[in-house]
C-alpha cells in the first residue's frame, strides 16, 4: 500500500537519540530514528518491552525533549523550544489517549471533554455541545453525565479519544490504548481509531503490543533496540475500516 | 463532530437517546469547576481544611476583637470626655496613672489666647467598702457638672444631676457583684467617707481591674485629698478660630512642669502604654499569630496531600499541555474557596461568640474594616498556604502519564 495521494506529513522526526540517566550510568534509549507520520493514516508501532516505544511517543508528542535530532509537528520546529512552548504545542496540535485513561475522576464524561477544550481556549459558550457532540461521536451519547467511577474500561477509553479529539489536533498519539480493555471492546477501540485517521487532516499513531488490532493499521512500524526495525503498509483490506469505506 | 457520521456501529451502542441541557446552563469556568469538584472529592480533608480555617479565623478575630475592644476601652474616658487640649502633670503614662496638677493651672491655660474654656478632670484611686464589708480598691473620677461634657456617659439609671449632691456616687452596672451594691439609693463607702449610689451606667467598663467610681468635682476633690484648685488633668476648649499648634505652644510656656497633649495623643499615649509598654497588647499578638500560623500549617497540609493526592491528574492536564499557570490557578482557586468558606464560618462563628460577650467583662469589638482587615489575611494566608502544594505542581513531570 502507498501513501494517500491526499495525505501530508504531520510530524516529522530526523535522527532522534535519547539518552536517559547521566554518565557512567546513561542509557541510550533510542538511537537515531527517522520516522514520518502522514495524515489520514493510522500507525501502530510494535515493539518488545524497553524498545523505546513510550519513549519515542512522549519525544513525537513533545513531553520529553530529545537528546539529539530534529522534530517538526504541523511545521513547526521544535527545537529551541521552552517547556511552556512545547506544552502550547501539544495543547494545540496533539491529543492523548492512554493506556490507563487518565480520565479526572471528578468530572463527568462531558466535563472531562470540556477541560480539553479548555485547555485549547476553545471554551466558548457552545463547549458543552462541543463536548457533548464529541461523545456522541464515540457512541456516548447516553453517558454524557456518567461519572469516570461509573464507566466501564471501554467507555473510559472513548472518553478518551473523545477528549482527545476536542478542539481537531492534528496528531492522535495512543498509548497502548486497548492495553486495559477486553478483546471486545479493545477492537472497539481500535476500530474508532481507524475512523479517527480517516480524517484526512490528522495523524493518528498507536503504541500497541496487542497483535489482534494490526487489522486497524495503514502502517506498522516495528520497533527494536532504540531502532526502527521495520515499516510496513499492509494491504488495504487488512484494515476493515478502511475496506467498509471502499 | 465529524465522526458520528462515520461510526455507525459505535453510534448504535447507545441505549437511551441523549438529554442534556444545552450550553447556557454550565457557564462555571472548568478551571474553577475542577478546583472545587478537587475540594470537595475528599470530604474528610475538606473538612479538615476547613475547621483549621474555622479555627485561625476565630483566634485571630477574637484576638484582634479583644484588642481593638481594650484599645478602645483603654480610651473610655478621654472618649466621653472630648477636649481639643489635655494638659497633663509630666511624665503622665495613661489617664489612669493619676496625680496631680499643682492648682493654677486652670487659670494659667485660660490666659493663653485662643482658649476658650478649661475644665478640671480628677483622677485618683480610693478604698471603697462594700456594704456587706470588704474593700477594693476603685478609680475615682471626678468632673464639673455644668458641663456639656460631664462624666459618666450613657446613664441608664438616675442622673447626672443628682451626683452635684453631696456624698454621691455613679457605678456600671457590671460592676455591681464587685462593689456590693445593686440598685440607686445603696450606700457604701469611699475613702472613709459614706456614698449613696445615685447614677447607674451600662458598659463603662475600665481596661483594669478597678471599677471606675464617678462622682462630683467637689466630691472628687474631698474623697482624694486635693486642695479647692487641684485637678488631675485640664481639658481645655479652643475657640473655633485658634491654631491647636500656637495654643499648644502658649499653655507649654506658661506650665513649664505639664504636658500639652491634643485629644489624640493621649488617647494613644493611654493604649499604648496598656497595650504596649505592659505587654498586654503582645499576648493578644502572640494569640493572633498563633491562629494565623495553626491556619497556615493546616491549610499549608491539607493542600499539599490533596495536591499529591490529585497528582496524575495534575501530570495528565501538564500532558494535554495545560501550562502551570492553569494547574496553578486551580491550586490557588482551591486555596481561596477554602479560605471563603473558612472565613464566612469562621467569623459566623466570631460573631456568635462577641454578641455573648457583650455583656461580660470581655469586650470584643468587630468592625467592618476590621472583618475586611480579617478577610484579606484570611485570604492571604491561604494563598502563602498554597506555596508548597504549587511548587509540587509546578514540578511534575508530564512523562510520568507514560509510566502509569
Amino acid at each position: 500500500m502507498t501513501e494517500p495521494s491526499n495525505s501530508k506529513v504531520i510530524v516529522e522526526a530526523e535522527g532522534i537519540v535519547k539518552v536517559l540517566g547521566s554518565a557512567p550510568n546513561e542509557i541510550k534509549v533510542l538511537k537515531g530514528i527517522d520516522l514520518q507520520l502522514h495524515t489520514g493514516e493510522l500507525t501502530l508501532m510494535m515493539g518488545p518491552s524497553g524498545s523505546g516505544k513510550t519513549t519515542l511517543l512522549s519525544i513525537l508528542g513533545c513531553i520529553l525533549s530529545p537528546t539529539q535530532g530534529k522534530l517538526t509537528i504541523s511545521g513547526m520546529k521544535t527545537q529551541r523550544m521552552t517547556k511552556e512552548e512545547l506544552a502550547n504545542l501539544r495543547r494545540k496540535h496533539v491529543g492523548f489517549v492512554f493506556q490507563s485513561y487518565n480520565l479526572v475522576p471528578t468530572l463527568s464524561a462531558v466535563e472531562n471533554v470540556m477541560l480539553a477544550l479548555d485547555l485549547r481556549d476553545l471554551s466558548g459558550p457552545n463547549a458543552y455541545d462541543q463536548a457533548a457532540e464529541a461523545l456522541e461521536a464515540v457512541g456516548l451519547g447516553h453517558r454524557i453525565n456518567a461519572m469516570p467511577s461509573k464507566m466501564s474500561g471501554g467507555e473510559k477509553q472513548r472518553v478518551s479519544i473523545a477528549r482527545a479529539l476536542a478542539g481537531s489536533p492534528s496528531v492522535i498519539l495512543a498509548d497502548e490504548p486497548t492495553a486495559a480493555l477486553d478483546a471486545k471492546n479493545g477492537m472497539a477501540v481500535m476500530e474508532l481509531l481507524a475512523r479517527v485517521a480517516q480524517d484526512t487532516r490528522r495523524a493518528v499513531l498507536a503504541v500497541t503490543h496487542d497483535h489482534r488490532t494490526l487489522q486497524y493499521a495503514d502502517r506498522i512500524i516495528t520497533i527494536d533496540d532504540g531502532r526502527i526495525a521495520g515499516s510496513d503498509r499492509p494491504k488495504i483490506s487488512g484494515n476493515p475500516v478502511e475496506a467498509a469505506a471502499h | 463532530m465529524e465522526l458520528a457520521a462515520t461510526a455507525p456501529a459505535l453510534v448504535s451502542q447507545r441505549t437511551t437517546p441523549s438529554r442534556r441541557p444545552r450550553s447556557g446552563g454550565h457557564r462555571l469556568p472548568m478551571v474553577v469547576k475542577l478546583a472545587y469538584r478537587n475540594l470537595f472529592h475528599d470530604r474528610l480533608s475538606f473538612f479538615v481544611t476547613v475547621v483549621g480555617i474555622l479555627f485561625s479565623v476565630v483566634l485571630v478575630a477574637v484576638q484582634s476583637g479583644i484588642y481593638l475592644g481594650s484599645a478602645n476601652k483603654i480610651a473610655t474616658i478621654i472618649d466621653a470626655a472630648p477636649a481639643d487640649l489635655w494638659v497633663v502633670p509630666l511624665g503622665t503614662k495613661s489617664y489612669d496613672d493619676p496625680s496631680f496638677l499643682s492648682g493654677r493651672e486652670r487659670y494659667m491655660a485660660l490666659s493663653a489666647p485662643g482658649v476658650a474654656d478649661s475644665e478640671d478632670m480628677v483622677v485618683s484611686f480610693a478604698r471603697w467598702r462594700k456594704p456587706l464589708g470588704g474593700e477594693t480598691t476603685v478609680l475615682l473620677i471626678g468632673t464639673s457638672g455644668d458641663s456639656p461634657k460631664a462624666l459618666p456617659p450613657n446613664i441608664i439609671e438616675g442622673s447626672r444631676p443628682a451626683l452635684e449632691a453631696p456624698n454621691t456616687v455613679a457605678i456600671d452596672r457590671s460592676y455591681f457583684k464587685d462593689l456590693g451594691v445593686d440598685k440607686l439609693g445603696d450606700n457604701a463607702e469611699l475613702n472613709g467617707s459614706a456614698v449613696k449610689l445615685v447614677a447607674i451606667t451600662k458598659r463603662v467598663r475600665s481596661f483594669t481591674t478597678l471599677p471606675f467610681v464617678f462622682t462630683s468635682i467637689d466630691e472628687a476633690r474631698k474623697l482624694s485629698g486635693a486642695n479647692q484648685d487641684q485637678a488631675s488633668y485640664q481639658r481645655v476648649t479652643l475657640l473655633p478660630s485658634a491654631d491647636i499648634e500656637t495654643v499648644r505652644k502658649e499653655i507649654e510656656t506658661r506650665l513649664p512642669d505639664t504636658e500639652v497633649l491634643t485629644q489624640a495623643e493621649f488617647r494613644t499615649r493611654s493604649q499604648d502604654y496598656w497595650l504596649k509598654q505592659t505587654g498586654a497588647g503582645a499576648a493578644l499578638d502572640a494569640g493572633k499569630l498563633l491562629g494565623l500560623i495553626v491556619g497556615i500549617v493546616i491549610v499549608a497540609q491539607t493542600l499539599y496531600s490533596s495536591t499529591k493526592d490529585h497528582i496524575n491528574e495534575f501530570a495528565t492536564l501538564r500532558a494535554l499541555g495545560a501550562g502551570a499557570g492553569y494547574i496553578v490557578k486551580v491550586i490557588l482557586i482551591q486555596a481561596v474557596l477554602s479560605g471563603l468558606i473558612g472565613y464566612v464560618l469562621g467569623m459566623s462563628l466570631a460573631l456568635v461568640a462577641i454578641h455573648f460577650a457583650q455583656d461580660t467583662k470581655l469586650t470584643i469589638i468587630m468592625t467592618a474594616p476590621l472583618a475586611a482587615q480579617l478577610f484579606a489575611i484570611t485570604i492571604g494566608m491561604c494563598i502563602f498556604a498554597a506555596v508548597s502544594a504549587i511548587i509540587k505542581v509546578v514540578r511534575i513531570d508530564p512523562a510520568v502519564v507514560f509510566s502509569r
